[in-house]
């Protein structure tokens, strides 16, 4: 049982990183209904970049705590930029192009900035500066440690100010009616270029702070970490229906426990036949299955023409 | 510019037909590198015109497609190696890699029918990837991929005696290893441009491309969207197979790792850089992108050694990171492509203004 | 036992007989009379390794020790044939991808080079040697570990590194002798990581060890909490892993938050600094093994890291001293055949007996090293610590165990002259217990030395009659 119980604690952590990503990409699929496949690229970038800020204090004599804190605004900063620019330059040209060709352009897009992340950092792995105090918790013969509890908390906390954002505020209405018909939406006055703008350059903080919480979690960062990340948190994002901020988070808690527990268990239910050299392929089946059974997701409302 | 009556025009395929024969002895003069390389290129343009058909002409973005790739080669490989001590001949290779990949193409296709664009795309992707993860991982319980050690010991193409690998003489001249497989990637392209010209051209071909216009306006008018979107993937699949059977008997060796998902989206790249739906734009892209790597890598590696004294710019991130920008720019300034169908550049120039 | 005399002489003879074993490889051709001095001949050796992509730096690495090789085969001038030759490098880049591979050694062919040193990763190493083998063309890889390589049945594939079977084999070996019983095994499903834990379960069950879990992670995973709380429910006393540093390190410190109590152990893909970088505290006192000896340990090791970081001023990456090796094993085989004709050498290649920098090369059947030596490192203090060398050839473990026995002998002779100056110096009565006790412990020492020196010289005279 007690080991039932830790693997759910591994899912649900894991399950909230994806959800922290989800969030990201939801955001802007909702708005504009478009995959940004570089999201995962952001959160590459905010992981390295706050390694690069908070690495460099804290060998200069910062306090950790002020140091880490300068590293998230830092990647959270150039993460908006980031997110801003990517919009302006590469998607907005193409917002009545086919759908394909955004798509194309993302995945360039996505390679592109690893590339140059590459080139930057280098080809290694980089240890993440510890930055949070490491305290063990036990509960019932499952170990956790402090910096999980914090992960789970804030995508929470996260989910909840994006649902305040997008239904208590006026750019939250004005995002809600570019969703559904940004011809209409601007001709009531709504800012069509300023709203998408706004959910990429939120969505590019969303992933800012996804970096630094995966960065603090593992403590290594690589130039390739977000595009497997990306993958799954889209596939969570669908899991819970996307454009459904409260489905993206749902989707991928489940899809995480999903992972950990069929990692765990598939062995031992197969009978040995399948191993956990399965556990990547969990997240592709049960999006296939998803998506023919339920389109628009566990959560999400029918879409008609979207799925 | 009209190439379509140029081609048709007995000088045209005279002239073509005699650049396509002398190409590999051109080539052969800068070492059998060279042709080895134009070997790829010939792989590449066969496997980007299989996709075309899915993507170009039917519109289904499909990003796992070097699964079928996989497939194939995989199916050569356990056919005709060591492995399972089976050494079967091509004319029953073959045929068994189309229709395996046909199948999982198929297989692929029923499930996604209800699905369009980026949800198909990233459906695909994730088949591509379980295709992959399933060859790493099939060597226990019981064995039948190897695992990730892949298969070695390939057997090569052979008609009856006639081997495809090493050098021999025909008519008085020596043909190298590389050499004839040139010619007979050549001919197989051939056989896919004309079935591609044939298909473009029929009823099907029209009616992937009302699917790929409009769906609803297809099913409205008559078009059995279902069965046609299943043979778009069922032919797309097969190509793919019979390119990865090819593949496998050139290389001697497969493993997993050369079905990488990147390797899906170079093949898309291919595809969408040339101009989609149009076959001389789908070879010009295919050819372009298997050899800029090899002009960056002897080109781009020794400039900078001679200007600067050392390497500031590794040539393989400079490829991926040149690749990645040519998708960005040729999207957002000729989204159809470097060498687009001149009908599809009508349509945008209408429709985009 | 008596006196310090016999001891030097024995050590002397020893040194004397290696020396003489190492002066055997180079047979003088008996007189070759050059008549008319031939033309010079050009021998062109290919060589293969990523230049470009992210390994750039071991392929360069493995380059410099070609270089290095090849610069001193042409100072010391080589007669073949009765033709002086002249070695020439033609190094070719295959980005460590196996379609590359294929493509630079269709050129090495065409270039028709006499030998082809290479390449680095098994994974181009291995499709490539159907080319050279069809030409026929000699191979000799310093650095790919697959079994696989060699088990093709290619006449001209060699390597001149224990490969992944023997060191699977060795870490089983060394799991053992740690007295541990059950074990879990961990690989990331790459070539070398599976390939590497298959042997090491081979050998862990062989020798009685109980695999209580087979769990697998991919080389671009961070996350192992899954599989690792799994392996926690089996209580595992030691976690084996087949892969890399960069999975290996975050393995162990998550390992660590789970209270995983199990050691953990892994092959040269986690034994590097970077593991312990990755890995932090976490990785303290943990194992790992590298193919070879330490070059501290071996004869001619010390001085070829200096003749290499003075040539190219930078350090020794990994592989470097296996590639000068392999270059030297290749112009050794075409001076024994007294030719340079692939079809002529070939068979001289296979026959080689070769005291290299890095071990006593010899082929077995099918072109491995035989008895490749394999070390085990434990981390101590960001550091890696030289534990053991487990397997080699008798041959090398006796120059090793000679090597410390000299020292060992010096450091006694020197004890005893301090204690001796101390004895002069101090001239109170009870100088003479002091200097008994000295010349007690000095003797000791000396007799520990002598031990050494015997049994080392009892293994080379066995060694050489195996000759």
């Amino acid at each position: 049982m007690d080991i039932f119980l830790q693997q759910i604690i591994n899912g649900l952590v894991q399950g909230s990183i994806y959800a922290l990503v989800a969030l990201g990409y939801t955001m802007v699929y909702g708005i504009m209904g478009l995959i940004n496949f570089a999201h995962g690229e952001v959160v590459m970038i905010g992981t390295l970049v706050t390694i690069t800020v908070a690495g460099s204090l804290i060998k200069a004599g910062m306090p950790v705590a002020v140091a880490g804190l300068a590293g998230l605004m830092a990647a959270v900063l150039v993460c908006m930029a980031l997110g801003w620019a990517l919009e302006r330059v590469a998607y907005r040209p193409l917002r009545n192009a086919p759908r394909l060709t955004p798509l194309i352009t993302a995945i360039g897009m996505s390679i592109v900035l690893q590339n140059l992340a590459m080139m930057i950092w280098g080809r290694n792995y980089m240890t993440f500066p510890s930055l949070l105090p490491k305290v063990d918790f036990e509960f019932a013969g499952a170990n956790f440690t402090m910096i999980q509890v914090i992960i789970v908390l804030v995508s929470a906390a996260t989910m909840g100010g994006l649902l305040l954002l997008v239904y208590r505020t006026k750019l939250g209405m004005a995002m809600r009616a570019t969703a559904q018909n940004p011809a209409v939406a601007s001709l009531m006055g709504v800012n069509i270029n300023r709203v998408i703008a706004a959910a990429f350059v939120i969505g590019s903080a969303l992933g800012a702070l996804a970096g630094v919480m995966v960065g603090t979690y593992y403590e290594i960062a690589h130039y390739q970490m977000g595009f497997m990340l990306g993958l799954k948190a889209f596939t969570a994002a669908v899991l819970g229906g996307i454009g459904n901020l409260a489905g993206a988070m749902l989707g991928g808690i489940l899809l995480g426990i999903i992972e950990a527990l069929g990692a765990g268990y598939i062995g031992d239910l197969t009978g040995g036949f399948l191993g956990s050299h399965y556990q990547d392929i969990f997240a592709f089946v049960v999006l296939i299955v998803v998506l023919m059974f339920k389109p628009s997701g566990l959560f999400g409302e029918k879409t008609g023409d979207r799925a | 510019m009209n190439f379509g009556r140029f081609f048709r025009s007995t000088v045209g395929i005279g002239l073509t037909a005699a650049f396509l024969v002398a190409l590999p002895f051109i080539a052969a003069t800068g070492g059998q590198a060279w042709v080895r390389i134009l070997d790829f290129a010939i792989l590449y343009v066969f496997l980007a015109l299989g996709l075309n058909i899915v993507v170009g002409l039917a519109g289904l973005l499909d990003l796992g497609y070097i699964a079928f790739y996989a497939v194939g080669a995989y199916t050569w490989a356990l056919l005709a190696s060591p492995h399972f001590g089976l050494h079967w001949p091509i004319w029953a290779i073959l045929p068994i890699a189309a229709g395996l990949a046909c199948f999982a193409g198929v297989l692929l296709g029923s499930p996604t029918l209800k699905l369009r664009g980026d949800y198909l795309a990233i459906v695909t992707l994730g088949f591509g990837e379980i295709v992959r993860i399933f060859l790493n991982n099939l060597n226990a319980p019981i064995n039948v991929t190897n695992g990730p050690q892949g298969i070695t010991l390939i057997d090569p193409v052979s008609f009856g005696a006639f081997k495809f690998s090493g050098t021999t003489q025909i008519f008085g001249v020596a043909l190298s290893g590389p050499q004839k497989y040139y010619f007979l990637l050549v001919a197989l392209a051939i056989l896919v441009i004309i079935i591609n010209i044939r298909l473009q051209n029929s009823r099907i071909g029209r009616a992937w491309q009302a699917i790929r216009e409009d769906e609803i306006a297809a099913k409205a008018i008559g078009i059995n969207t279902r069965n046609l979107k299943l043979l778009a993937f069922a032919m797309g699949a097969s190509f793919g197979g019979v390119a990865g059977g090819i593949f496998s008997a050139m290389q001697g060796f497969v493993s997993p790792e050369s079905f990488s998902l990147l390797e899906s989206i170079m093949i898309l790249a291919m595809v969408v850089l040339g101009g989609m739906g149009h076959i001389p734009g789908v070879i010009l892209g295919a050819v372009l992108l298997t050899v800029l790597p090899e002009v960056l890598r002897y080109g781009v590696g020794p400039l900078q050694m001679a200007v600067f004294g050392k390497m500031l710019v590794d040539p393989e991130s400079l490829r991926m990171l040149v690749f990645g920008l040519a998708l960005v720019l040729v999207m957002r300034f000729k989204p159809a492509g470097l060498w687009p169908s001149p009908e599809r550049q009508r349509e945008l120039q209408e429709t985009g203004k | 036992m008596q006196a310090k005399l016999s001891v030097v002489a024995l050590s002397v003879a020893a040194a004397f007989a290696l020396s003489a074993c190492g002066q055997k490889e180079e047979p003088k051709p008996v007189a070759a009379p050059a008549p008319a001095a031939k033309p010079e001949v050009v021998v062109k050796l290919g060589h293969v390794a990523p230049m470009t992509g992210p390994q750039a730096h071991l392929g360069k690495d493995n380059e410099n020790g070609a270089v290095l090789a090849i610069e001193e085969l042409n100072a010391k001038g080589m007669e073949i044939g009765g033709a002086k030759v002249k070695f020439q490098l033609l190094a070719e880049d295959d980005a460590a991808d196996p379609k590359q591979g294929a493509i630079v050694a269709q050129k090495l062919v065409d270039a028709k080079v006499n030998g082809v040193i290479g390449h680095l990763n098994s994974g181009t190493t291995i499709p490539a040697s159907k080319l050279y083998a069809d030409a026929g063309i000699p191979q000799i890889s310093g650095s790919a570990t697959n079994p696989k390589y060699t088990q093709q049945g290619f006449a001209t594939a060699f390597r001149v590194m224990a490969n992944d079977v023997q060191q699977g084999k060795s870490l089983g070996e060394f799991a053992v002798k740690q007295g541990v019983k059950t074990v879990a095994i961990v690989d990331d499903r790459t070539a070398y990581g599976q390939g590497l834990a298959d042997e090491f379960k081979k050998a862990a069950e062989a020798s009685g060890i109980k695999v209580v879990a087979n769990e697998y992670t991919t080389d671009k995973a961070t996350d192992f909490k899954a599989i690792l709380t799994k392996i926690k429910s089996t209580k595992a006393e030691m976690v084996f892993f087949g892969g890399m540093d960069a999975q290996g390190g975050p393995m162990a410190k998550q390992m660590k938050e789970l209270g995983i109590k199990a050691k953990f152990l892994g092959g040269d893909g986690v034994c590097t600094p970077e593991f312990m970088k990755l890995g932090g505290p976490a990785t303290e006192g943990q194992f790992c093994s590298l193919p070879g000896m330490p070059l501290e340990k071996l004869a001619k090791g010390p001085e070829f890291r200096e003749k290499f970081s003075k040539k190219f001023g930078a350090e020794i990456q990994l592989y470097a001293p296996y590639v000068y090796d392999a270059v030297m094993v290749m112009a050794d085989s075409m001076k024994r055949a007294d030719s340079v004709e692939p079809a002529k050498f070939l068979p001289a290649v296979g026959q080689t007996k070769y005291d290299g920098v890095t071990a006593m090369v010899e082929f077995d059947a099918l072109g491995d090293l035989k008895g490749g030596a394999i070390s085990i490192y434990k981390y101590t203090g960001g550091k890696l610590e030289y534990v053991e060398t487990l397997g080699g050839s008798t041959m090398e473990m006796a120059k090793a165990e000679v090597k410390e026995a000299v020292a060992e002998v010096k450091d006694a002779a020197k004890a005893v002259a301090g204690a001796a100056t101390a004895v002069g110096k101090e001239a109170v009565s009870d100088v003479k217990d002091a200097a008994k006790a000295a010349t007690e412990a000095g003797k000791d020492a000396v007799k520990a030395g002598a031990e050494a020196v015997k049994n080392a010289a009892d293994a080379t005279k066995a060694a050489v009659e195996k000759k």
